[in-house]
C-alpha cells in the first residue's frame, strides 16, 4: 500500500515537472522568437518578460516611451494596429507620433468619434488573431465603451468555450489629475474595470516602466485596459533602454524598502506618496513603498508579504475613496492579516465628489495628507 | 410554368447597380428640389465607380491598391467637384466646405421626413409561391433549392421540439425563428463557409445550413459537456469556430461594430470573404448600430448588415422603435448601399444577399439590407406574445403568409419535391431531434473546474484560490450543489 501511495506521488511530481518544463520550454520560445522577429504571431505567455537589459538607455518622458513602445509593437508583429481618435497625425497627447508615416495609414488610422465603436472594431480586429491597440483620448470617455469591455471583451473567450478570444486587445487611455483637467479630463476610473473578471488593468508609474508594460500588454493573450498618468507625460523623465523590452503583469514592485509602514499605490501617485516616504524617513519611520502596476490581477502575495513585516498599510489613490480600488486591497489585507496589523488600514484618497476644478488642491490626496495618515498609523 | 430568367450573379450585381441608378432601388427618395440645386441624387454610381476604374488601369497589386482607396475620400472630393460642376452651370452656386463642394440655394426648403412613397421591396416570389413575371433573380439549382428547403423544415421542426421541451422544463430557454426561416436559410445558403457570421440570436439556420448538428444544438441547450461553450451561457446561445459562427451574446448590436472590425481584418489579409452581422428592428435603435454602420463606411470594411425587420421587439412595435420608413433609409446616412427585400421570399432574400455578398468583396464596402418579415413566435419561451398583440395577426401571418409553405410550393411546382417526401422528412428530423434531446439530457454536465477556466488565458491566483476554497465548501455541504455536476 505505502509502495503504491510512493510510486504515486513519484508519478505526481513527475507529471508537475514535465508541466513546469514544458511551460519553460514555451517561454525559451517565446524568449528566443523575441529577438529579431519578435512575437510575430505567436500568443505570449502572460508570463513572458525578460529582465530590462543593460543596453544603450536615453533619457526620455512617458508620451516618448509609450510612442516608443508602440513603435516596437508595430515593428515587431505585422498585424498589430494603432486606431483611436486623433491619432494620425501623433495624437493630442504625441504618443502615436510616427506611427502613422512608418507603418502607413492601413494600420494607424483615426477612426469617427465613437468609443463604443473604437472598443467593438477592436474587439473584431482582435478576435482575427490581430493585435488591437485601441486608443481612447482621456479616460473620462471610456464609458460609452463600457458595455463592449465589460459585456465582450471580457466575456469572449469565456463564453465561446475558448473558440474565440479576443486577447489581442490593449485599450490606451490617459487618466488622472493634469492641475486643470476638472471633472472630464482628470478622471481615474480604474476601479469600475477592476470589477469585472476577464480583463486586465495596468497602470504604469513612470516612462521606463510605461514601455515595457505596454509592450507586455499588448503581447497578454488577455484585453487589457491601461492607464496612463497624464500627468506625466511631459513631467516624468527617465533613462530608457532603445530596445524591445517587457516587464511582467501582476507582479507588483516595491521600490522602497522599509519596516514600519507599508505605502500601496499606483501611477503618478506613487511619486507624490514617495515624497511622503521621504520626509517621514526624517521622523524615523521607515516606510516600504509598492508600486501595484496591475491591478487586476494584483499581485497580494507581494503586498502581504511587505504587510506582514510592517505591520501597518495605508493606501493611496487618486479616485474618489468610497468603492475605490483601495478598498480591496484593505478588505483583503484584513482577511488575510488581520492579527498582525497594529492598525487599522488607512486610505488617503479623492474626495467623493466629482472632479473639481478650482478644489483640486483640496481634493487631491496631497503628500501631506500621506504624511499625517502615515503618522497616525504608526501612532496608533 | 411562369417565365423566368436565368442571371448570373455577377450580372444580378450589375443588374441591380444599374436600376439603383436609374434609381429603381433607394432612390425612391424625393428631395425638396430647388431650382438652383444640382441633382446630386442621381444615381449611386458616382465617383466610387470612377476611382474603380482608375485605380484598375494602374499596374497595382491588391495591397497597394488598398493603399491609395484609404485615400479615396480626398480624391472622391475632387471627382465630386468635377461631377457637380458638370451639372451646375455657374461656378459661382456653389461652395467649398470640408467634406467637398456642395451647391447652395436661396430658397429655404427642408428634406422631408420621409419620401412620398416607401422604399419598394424586392420579391420573387408571390405569396403563393409563383414566380412573378418578369422577375430578375439567382437561379438556384434543384439539389441547392431542395437543400434550403429541407432546411427550412429542420429549422421549423427544431424550433417546434425545443420550445416544447422548454415547456416541459428539460431546458431552462428557447427561443424560435418562427416566420424567418427564409431569413436564416437562404441568407446562408448565398454565402460560402469563410464567410464570417455575425449573428443577434435569432439565426440558428445559418449555423444549420452550415453543418451544425441537431446534436450539437441538443447540447448547447442542455449545457453538458459536450457543448462548445461549456455550459457557460442560456440556451440558444450557439457559437462555432469551425462554422465561422461567433458566439451569441445577449446584450443587443454588440456585434455590430465587432463585424467591422473582423471584416478590417479580412480586408488586410486580402480574403475573398465578407462578414454577416444579423440584427433585429429594435436592435437598430442601439448605440452600436449606428457606430458598426459608420465604423465599416469610414473602413471601407465588407460588411453585410443584414436586418431582420420582424415589426416586435418583443412587446414594443417599429411605430414605438423609430419614426423612419423602416431601417432601409438608414443606409444612405451612412453611406452604405441599402436594398429592402421581402424576407418571407427565399429566393428574393438569396438574390439580394448573393448580389451584396458580391459588392462587399469585390468593392470593400459595406452593404445594408433590410428584410421585412414578421416574428410568428413569442419572443421566447418567457413571453407570452398574446398580451400585446392580437391572436389574428399571428395566425394571418403563420398560415398566409408561411415562407416555408411559400417556398415548398416553388420547389414542388419544378417538380423538386413530393408530398411524400415531406412526410418522410418532418418524421426523420423529428426523430432525430427526439433523439438528440435524449442523448444530450443524459450527457454529463462540464465538470466543475471549466467554472474556473477561460476567464482569462490561465487561471490567476485568485480564482486558484477561490476553486480551492468553492472545494473545501462542496465537501462540508453537498446538498447545497447540484449532483449532476462532476466535481
Amino acid at each position: 500500500m505505502f509502495r503504491v501511495k510512493y510510486v504515486f506521488l513519484q508519478f505526481v511530481c513527475l507529471l508537475q515537472e514535465k508541466k513546469e518544463r514544458e511551460r519553460e520550454m514555451a517561454l525559451r520560445n517565446i524568449m528566443g522568437k523575441r529577438v529579431g522577429i519578435g512575437l510575430m504571431g505567436s500568443r505570449a505567455l502572460s508570463t513572458a518578460t525578460c529582465d530590462v537589459e543593460s543596453g544603450s538607455a536615453k533619457s526620455i518622458n512617458l508620451y516618448s516611451a509609450i510612442n516608443q513602445a508602440l513603435h516596437v509593437a508595430l515593428e515587431t508583429d505585422p498585424r498589430a494596429f494603432v486606431f483611436g481618435e486623433d491619432v494620425s497625425f501623433g495624437g493630442v497627447f504625441r504618443c502615436t507620433t510616427g506611427l502613422a508615416d512608418r507603418f502607413g495609414k492601413a494600420r494607424v488610422f483615426n477612426t469617427p468619434l465613437c468609443e463604443q465603436g473604437i472598443v467593438g472594431f477592436g474587439i473584431g480586429l482582435a478576435a482575427m488573431g490581430n493585435r488591437a491597440i485601441a486608443e481612447i483620448q482621456f479616460a473620462d470617455y471610456i464609458y460609452p465603451a463600457f458595455d463592449q469591455i465589460v459585456n465582450e471583451a471580457a466575456k469572449f473567450r469565456y463564453r465561446s468555450g475558448n473558440q474565440f478570444n479576443c486577447g489581442g486587445l490593449t485599450i490606451r487611455a490617459p487618466y488622472g489629475a493634469v492641475g486643470h483637467g476638472g471633472h472630464y479630463h482628470s478622471q481615474s476610473p480604474e476601479a469600475f474595470f477592476c470589477h469585472v473578471p476577464g480583463i486586465k488593468v495596468v497602470i504604469p508609474r513612470s516612462p521606463r516602466q510605461a514601455k515595457g508594460l505596454l509592450l507586455s500588454c499588448i503581447r497578454d493573450p488577455n484585453p487589457v485596459v491601461f492607464f496612463e498618468p497624464k500627468w506625466l507625460y511631459r513631467l516624468a523623465v527617465e533613462e530608457v533602454p532603445e530596445h524591445d523590452y517587457m516587464l511582467p503583469l501582476s507582479e507588483a514592485e516595491v521600490i522602497r524598502q522599509g519596516s514600519d509602514i507599508t505605502l500601496v499605490g499606483w501611477g503618478a501617485q506613487l511619486s507624490i506618496m514617495e515624497q511622503a516616504c521621504i520626509e517621514a524617513e526624517k521622523d524615523g519611520i521607515s516606510c516600504e513603498l509598492i508600486d501595484l502596476k496591475t491591478l487586476i490581477p494584483w499581485d497580494k502575495e507581494t503586498v502581504e508579504a511587505s504587510v506582514r513585516k510592517t505591520g501597518r498599510v495605508l493606501i493611496s489613490h487618486e479616485a474618489p475613496v468610497t468603492g475605490g480600488f483601495g478598498a480591496e486591497i484593505s478588505a483583503s489585507i484584513v482577511e488575510c492579516c488581520f492579527l498582525r496589523l497594529e492598525a487599522p488600514v488607512a486610505r488617503v484618497c479623492g474626495l467623493d465628489t466629482p472632479f473639481p476644478l478650482v478644489f483640486e488642491p483640496f481634493y487631491m490626496p496631497t503628500k501631506n495628507k500621506i504624511l499625517d495618515a502615515i503618522k497616525a498609523t504608526v501612532n496608533y | 410554368m411562369a417565365n423566368w430568367v436565368r442571371i448570373s450573379s455577377r450580372s444580378i450585381g450589375n443588374h441591380i447597380r444599374k436600376r439603383m441608378n436609374q434609381g429603381f432601388i433607394g432612390s425612391a427618395v424625393d428631395i425638396n428640389k430647388s431650382s438652383g440645386s444640382s441633382s446630386a441624387l442621381h444615381g449611386g454610381r458616382t465617383v466610387c465607380d470612377r476611382n474603380r476604374r482608375y485605380l484598375n488601369s494602374l499596374p497595382w497589386n491588391r495591397a497597394t491598391l488598398f493603399w491609395f482607396q484609404r485615400f479615396k475620400s480626398t480624391v472622391a472630393e475632387k471627382q465630386q467637384d468635377s461631377f457637380l460642376s458638370s451639372d451646375t452651370d455657374d461656378d459661382q452656386l456653389s461652395l467649398d466646405f470640408p467634406g467637398g463642394k456642395v451647391s447652395y440655394t436661396s430658397d429655404m426648403n427642408f428634406i422631408s421626413e420621409s419620401s412620398q412613397t416607401r422604399v419598394p421591396c424586392y420579391r420573387v416570389l408571390d405569396d403563393d409561391g409563383e414566380l412573378i413575371k418578369d422577375t430578375d433573380f439567382q437561379q438556384v439549382s434543384k439539389e441547392a433549392a431542395v437543400k434550403m428547403y429541407s432546411k427550412m423544415v429542420n429549422l421549423q421542426i427544431m424550433d417546434t421540439i425545443f420550445y416544447e421541451a422548454q415547456r416541459q422544463g428539460r431546458i431552462s430557454f428557447y427561443l424560435t425563428s418562427a416566420g424567418e426561416e427564409a431569413i436564416n436559410i437562404a441568407s446562408a445558403a448565398a454565402l460560402t463557409e469563410q464567410d464570417i457570421i455575425l449573428p443577434q440570436y435569432r439565426e440558428p439556420g445559418v449555423l444549420l445550413w452550415r453543418g451544425f448538428t441537431l446534436q450539437e444544438f441538443a447540447d448547447q441547450c442542455f449545457g453538458n459537456k459536450a457543448d462548445y461553450g461549456k455550459g457557460r451561457q442560456m440556451p440558444i446561445h450557439y457559437g462555432s469556430k469551425k462554422h465561422n459562427f461567433f458566439t451569441i451574446s445577449s446584450p443587443i448590436a454588440t456585434q455590430l461594430p465587432q463585424a467591422a472590425g473582423i471584416a478590417y481584418s479580412l480586408k488586410m489579409d486580402n480574403k475573398k470573404a465578407c462578414v454577416v452581422s444579423y440584427i433585429g428592428d429594435g436592435g437598430t435603435s442601439e448605440g452600436d448600430f449606428h457606430a458598426g454602420l459608420n465604423f465599416a463606411a469610414v473602413m471601407e470594411a465588407p460588411v453585410i448588415f443584414f436586418c431582420r425587420n420582424n415589426g416586435w421587439a418583443i412587446s414594443t412595435n417599429v411605430w414605438e422603435q423609430f419614426r423612419s420608413d423602416g431601417i432601409v433609409v438608414k443606409g444612405r446616412a451612412y453611406g452604405i448601399r441599402s436594398i429592402r427585400v421581402d424576407g418571407n421570399d427565399a429566393l428574393a432574400v438569396y438574390t439580394a444577399v448573393s448580389a451584396a455578398r458580391e459588392m462587399a468583396v469585390n468593392e470593400q464596402r459595406p452593404i445594408l439590407i433590410e428584410a421585412l418579415t414578421y416574428r410568428v413566435g413569442h419572443h421566447s419561451t418567457s413571453d407570452d406574445s398574446t398580451k400585446y398583440r392580437q391572436s389574428d395577426e399571428i395566425v394571418y401571418w403563420k398560415n398566409a403568409r408561411n415562407p416555408v409553405n411559400r417556398f415548398r410550393n416553388w420547389v414542388q411546382s419544378n417538380g423538386w419535391w413530393s408530398d411524400q417526401q415531406e412526410t418522410q422528412l418532418r418524421s426523420s428530423v423529428r426523430k432525430q431531434l427526439l433523439e438528440a434531446i435524449q442523448v444530450a439530457e443524459k450527457t454529463e454536465k462540464p465538470p466543475l473546474s471549466e467554472m474556473f477556466t477561460d476567464v482569462y488565458d490561465y487561471p490567476p491566483p485568485n480564482l486558484e484560490e477561490q476553486e480551492k476554497h468553492l472545494r473545501e465548501t462542496i465537501s462540508r455541504h453537498p446538498a447545497d450543489y447540484p449532483s449532476d455536476i462532476p466535481v
